[in-house]
């Protein structure tokens, strides 16, 4: 068994900036990633990030463009400390020596994004991901933090008391993939998630293949809720046939989208008024398929990104890489010819619940990043909020983690009284564990409470027996089949439109995807690098983030930022100022709500008409 | 654990029919590797491969299972689609005919570098290499010079170690505090200077088309060097650690040892201009009146 005082999983931004954070404060961490540090998703981040970094810009600013955004579902204490603690940690990068784009006076520079009132979006070129996460993966090497790479975490291991809140987390179960052996990893003062967006959920993502919601799943089912988890952000400009990202750099730069008629829609078809392009992400994608669906897109399935007017001196200056990405991926030359897009799943603005400090309600159990809901984002994204994200709070938690006060949190996490049950919605089908298969995430044996070392042992026995059983199985059905299901359930019936009868009808097929599920056989009967077995337990993950993601998108039954329902075209301030809740509730998943914060500490954020 | 692949040797079990490409044990260096270039020369025009399978030839190994630990080749027919990549093709065929048939691969989108194969006798990233430009049957084998752990996977704790020999990180102890919001100036020239060695995405396939480092363990390669260009170049750090910085790339297994044969330059999928920064680092060396290999 490892050991150590502070575990990370996942590699990321967020991981990363978490385990700098923890080292910082003196603690011996160690990263446990399925993939090598630079492997991971947070590298194909193309933007920036969003900090007031200059005069005439402040935080406020920043945090009122962000509540805004979110449709009045972030909680104002994580969208003020966002905005304030942005440009301080942004600027600790440029000291780490990340290669931010300059001015000419050597200043780093900022461009305009959707949703902002001021242009603080500060990037590299349109890879600022990638340097982002480079810069930070060269300072867990300068350091000299322990990194166990390709070792894939199956489980926690949290102690197993009746509730949740009652709950502690004592370290993770993971198996080395190049030999696969199977390991606990005790962690003495807490272990962080950081483990991505769910985007692999849906068949066309702009996410990479490695975004399964692993640590959502296990969070999930170790009794930390998920919060808004029907708040899937859909980013207007992917490529059709692959859907690889554009940045939304282009747009911000001037890029112009035109339906197949040419017509600027945008304007000419009253979207936005006053934005157009750029107005906020969820706004644009809707347009889009409205177009589509009105008979106005090109080959019936995109629209037109055209860039061709600011000349190639700009784009090779900022936009180089979209070059690359058209040519590639779509074979189109952005420079004598539009871009085809159209909207893909980008981001989960829902996650595993925390507070500010990226505690959950289990003991020791933190998260941070796009697998966790602060809740920053709300109802949507802005584009560039999601790398100071992670900067911010993956300090947080690795700090908090630490063991470093920072003041009480004045989020509340788990259930409480201060939550509200749902009571009306009538389910399709009853969610939650199929019966058979027992990887539940609390160390429930039955026996007596075990020591912090016992719970880790226990669950390394149970994880064991469950990769024997997978292996041992002969015949059944294989996971790329289940998942390929699930992943067209979810971009059929919970994409940017959703209806009632549709969500319903993805809840019946995540069913039948859990049942299929408990004849699920590993082919490769290898130890030794063995993806079937990790691609069979990462869509185990995956059906339980979709039905969440499902179950959300039932009950809430508004319009709200990029959850749109068919059958309710309004925003209803006076009955849905909250977060959906979903506990798993040892396999009988609760759903409640918990009142949004819209106070700040100087000022409430009132609820206003959202136009762009 | 593994067995090394300098050059694979024909395999005994190969269920393949003959393949006039098939390179033999006797002649190590085919001709597609001499010619290098960006595509094959012979290729089928994307609309004449629609509604046509693809014929990809696999390598496969596996330590401890019967039937693959002796390497061989496996067929796969996938069907053809508009835009299909290399990487999209053994995808189709894990997730249909063999889930067994295992590879590294994740954004697919050219920035995560964990897909980066011997397609056709040259590295190439699977993700952004078209089926439509390869000639077939297209043979797909694991990075040469690399231990390879199983099929397409290889082991890169050597090229990790190299690249952390270079002491991989920014170095100036005398930066702002981050709460003056002061940044340190750089000029936009400057940030071109090093935009392209900032694009690496450590995918190894530089290391691997370098017969010196074939040769030579020890050798940083051009994937370490090209890291510790960035940050010497960089004005941002100061001259003493850029001499520092200099000091561990002329010793006996540095900038030195390049042939400036430009492989990893040719097979770069970022198009990194790798030759040209080691030389200009042995230029630096120079200057600074460091020792002379």
């Amino acid at each position: 068994m490892y050991e150590h005082d502070v575990i990370v999983v996942g590699a990321g931004g967020a991981g990363l900036r978490a385990a700098i954070a923890a080292h910082e404060a003196g603690s011996d961490v160690a990263i446990v990633s399925k993939l090598h540090p630079v492997r991971s998703h947070t590298g194909a981040a193309e933007g920036g990030i969003n900090a007031a970094l200059q005069e005439g810009d402040d935080w406020e600013l920043h945090a009122y463009d962000t509540m805004k955004g979110s449709d009045y579902l972030g909680d104002a204490p994580a969208v003020e400390t966002l905005a304030q603690d942005a440009p301080e940690d942004t600027m600790r990068l440029e000291h780490w020596g990340m290669p931010f784009s300059r001015e000419e006076d050597g200043r780093v520079s900022q461009r305009p994004f959707g949703g902002l009132s001021y242009p603080r979006t500060t990037y590299a070129g349109a890879e600022t991901g990638h340097h982002l996460l480079h810069t930070m993966y060269e300072q867990v090497v300068k350091r000299g933090i322990q990194v166990y790479d390709e070792w894939y975490v199956m489980e926690l291991a949290t102690s197993d008391e009746d509730e949740p809140n009652d709950r502690s987390c004592h370290g993770v179960v993971a198996y080395d993939v190049q030999s696969g052996n199977v390991e606990g990893f005790k962690a003495n003062d807490g272990v962080i998630l950081a483990t991505g967006g769910p985007g692999q959920a849906f068949d066309h993502t702009t996410n990479a293949v490695s975004c399964t919601g692993d640590g959502h799943a296990m969070a999930y089912r170790a009794g930390a809720p998920l919060e808004d988890m029907e708040f899937i952000q859909f980013h207007p400009t992917s490529l059709p046939s692959t859907g690889v990202l554009i940045s939304e750099g282009v747009r911000g730069e001037g890029g112009i989208l035109y339906n197949s008629e040419g017509e600027r829609f945008m304007f000419e078809h009253g979207y936005a008024n006053n934005s157009g392009e750029l107005a906020s992400r969820d706004v644009v994608a809707r347009a889009e398929l409205t177009e589509v669906n009105e008979g106005r897109g090109v080959d019936d399935e995109y629209v037109h990104l055209d860039m061709r007017h600011l000349g190639e001196e700009r784009i090779l200056d900022r936009l180089e890489n979209i070059l690359h990405l058209a040519e590639d991926f779509e074979g189109v030359d952005g420079l004598v010819e539009p871009m085809p897009v159209k909207p893909g799943q980008h981001y989960a603005m829902g996650g595993i619940e925390v507070d500010e400090n990226g505690q959950t309600c289990v003991d020791g159990l933190y998260a941070a990043g796009e697998c966790a809901c602060v809740s920053v984002h709300g109802g949507n994204r802005l584009g560039g909020n999601a790398l100071p994200e992670l900067i911010v709070f993956g300090k947080r938690a690795g700090r908090h983690a630490a063991g470093e006060d920072l003041g009480e949190p004045q989020i509340r996490t788990g259930y409480g009284d201060d939550v509200e049950d749902e009571t009306e919605t009538e389910l399709p089908v009853q969610p939650g564990d199929a019966g058979l298969d027992t990887s539940s995430g609390v160390a429930a044996d039955g026996g007596v409470a075990a020591d912090a070392q016992g719970i880790v042992e226990r669950k390394v026995e149970q994880a064991r027996t469950r990769v024997d059983t997978l292996m041992d199985r002969d015949d059944g059905v294989q996971h790329a089949e289940i998942r390929q299901k699930l992943q067209n359930a979810m971009t059929d019936y919970v994409n940017v439109f959703r209806t009632e009868e549709g969500v319903k009808k993805a809840l019946r097929i995540i069913r039948e995807c859990r049942e299929e599920y408990q004849n699920v056989y590993v082919d490769d009967p290898s130890r030794t690098f063995n993806t079937d077995l990790q691609q069979t337990i990462e869509t185990r993950n995956l059906i339980d983030v979709a039905e969440t993601i499902a179950l959300g998108a039932l009950v809430r039954d508004e319009f709200r930022g990029a959850h749109w329902r068919k059958e309710h075209q309004e925003r209803k301030d006076d009955e849905w100022l909250k977060h959906t809740l979903i506990s798993w509730n040892d396999g009988q998943p609760d759903i409640f709500y918990r009142p949004v914060i819209l106070e700040g500490q100087d000022k409430t954020y009132e609820p206003k008409e959202r136009s762009y | 654990m593994s067995t090394q692949q300098q050059q694979p040797e024909e395999p005994q079990s190969q269920e393949a029919p003959e393949d006039p490409e098939m390179r033999g044990a006797e002649s190590p260096v085919d001709e597609k590797e001499k010619q290098g270039g960006d595509i094959d020369q012979q290729t089928t025009p994307e609309d004449e491969l629609e509604g046509e399978t693809v014929h990809i030839k696999v390598f496969r190994y596996d330590p401890e299972v019967e039937g693959k630990q002796e390497p061989r080749f496996d067929d796969f027919h996938v069907p053809f689609e508009k835009g299909m990549t290399v990487l999209d093709a053994v995808m189709y065929a894990r997730d249909t005919y063999d889930s067994s048939l295992t590879f590294r691969h994740s954004c697919r989108q050219a920035v995560c570098g964990s897909d980066a194969f011997f397609v056709n006798g040259k590295q190439r990233l699977g993700c952004k290499t078209q089926i439509a430009d390869l000639e077939q049957p297209i043979r797909i084998e694991p990075l040469p010079h690399q231990e390879v752990v199983k099929d397409l996977v290889v082991d890169m704790d050597h090229f990790y170690d190299q690249m952390h020999t270079v002491e991989p990180y920014f170095q100036d102890e005398d930066t702002p505090n981050p709460a003056d919001l002061e940044e340190q100036r750089q000029s936009p020239e400057n940030r071109e200077k090093i935009k392209m060695s900032s694009r690496c995405i450590w995918c190894g396939a530089c290391m691997s088309s370098c017969n010196i480092a074939a040769g030579d363990n020890d050798y940083l390669g051009p994937a370490a060097i090209n890291k510790a260009y960035k940050f010497a170049m960089d004005d941002r750090e100061g001259e003493e650690i850029k001499e520092h910085r200099l000091r561990i790339l002329e010793q006996e297994h540095g900038v030195w040892r390049c042939q400036t044969q430009f492989s990893c330059t040719e097979v770069c999928p970022k198009d990194i201009p790798l030759t040209e920064h080691i030389q200009e680092l042995k230029r630096e060396a120079v200057k600074k009146n460091l020792k002379f290999w």
